[in-house]
């Protein structure tokens, strides 16, 4: 889901980095506030960084004949919110376009806005309706962690289509073939990335329960529950 | 089965990225002779596919650094996984150890 360097119109490329910015200083701003109250949690969030550095370093190859990546920031945001995935996403994205010319400081802002945003966003928002209509809590870390992912690389198309609209058929010609580049391909890693936070979590809920029990997204479920 | 539960999610997830190196035929050169790719980037496809939409389009900013060769460029990914594998591995590693030595300090209590 990476778009290249230089590979965003300016004008598009301005406007994506001003819609990332504000999200990537408040999830800094809530990740501070949270360890400051909960030291103890470094750990959770050390590993949702980790996590998310693993599976997007992962180019795993496709039915379609091309390869792409997980992204990982479904697990963190099903943990910690949506909030506090946007600049661990976004640390990993400019290592990645400073070291290895993958994406770029160019079109930082429009992929922080599909990986580290957009992406936990659905995550989050799938999990508390998979739990709120009593799925079991492992399918609905599957369908949030693979949907985000989903979702991140459906973002991405979108993001191209309206910055080079079909000559002939518009934004939506060309969403339909940026959407044929990523999202056929992305279904067998989604369901990957799906399984492998499904792993994650359950050695999350065995080995750190009490750190667990102080989030706040899996207090109001012992409530209700 | 609960106990097989994470084993056989892993050969899952191996046999999901395995399938396509057995099932996807390499692609038939263009008429042109020229070899055609097989388990290319996304990414790289879809900047193809960029330039038959906007055949004018010119990157207006390169990359500042770009790694030498796909040999420089597979150790840094290789970097980037090793980085996170490895704080997972130290975090499993502390964490059961956490584990093992509360249930033997409840033992000796008991």
């Amino acid at each position: 889901m990476h778009i290249m360097e230089g590979f965003l119109p300016v004008k598009h490329a301005i406007g994506w980095s001003v819609a990332a910015a504000p999200f990537v200083g408040y999830g800094l701003y809530s990740i501070n506030k949270r360890v400051k109250q909960n030291p103890e949690q470094r750990m959770l969030l050390g590993v949702a960084a980790a996590f998310t550095f693993v599976l997007s370093a992962l180019k795993i190859p496709s039915v379609t004949g091309s390869c792409s990546h997980p992204t990982g920031t479904g697990l963190g945001a099903v943990l910690f919110g949506p909030s506090a995935m946007a600049p661990i996403g976004a640390i990993v994205l400019l290592f990645q376009a400073l070291l290895l010319a993958h994406g770029g400081i160019t079109t930082l802002g429009a992929n922080v806005f599909s990986m580290a945003i957009l992406g936990p966003w659905v995550a989050w928002l799938v999990f508390r309706l998979s739990r709120s209509v009593r799925l079991p809590f492992g399918p609905s870390v599957f369908l949030a962690a693979s949907l985000a992912d989903m979702a991140t690389y459906i973002t991405t198309a979108f993001q191209l289509a309206i910055a080079f609209p079909d000559p002939v058929g518009g934004i939506l010609a060309s969403f339909a073939k940026f959407a044929g580049v990523f999202a056929l391909t992305q279904i067998p890693l989604a369901i990957c990335e799906g399984i492998l936070s499904v792993i994650v979590m359950n050695a999350l809920m065995k080995l750190n329960q009490e750190e667990m029990t102080n989030l706040e997204s899996f207090k109001t479920q012992e409530v209700k529950a | 089965m609960k106990r097989y539960q994470n084993l056989i999610l892993i050969l899952l997830v191996v046999a999901i990225g395995a399938f396509p190196l057995w099932y996807v035929n390499k692609p038939a050169p263009t008429a042109d002779g020229k070899q055609v790719e097989i388990f290319k980037g996304a990414d790289d496809q879809a900047k193809d596919t960029i330039s038959t939409i906007a055949p004018d389009y010119k990157p207006w900013f390169n990359s500042m650094m770009e790694p030498s060769s796909g040999e420089v460029a597979s150790l840094l990914f290789a970097l980037q996984a090793g980085i996170g594998a490895g704080f997972l591995g130290y975090w499993i590693g502390s964490s059961t150890t956490r584990a093992r030595m509360r249930k033997e300090q409840e033992k000796a209590k008991a």
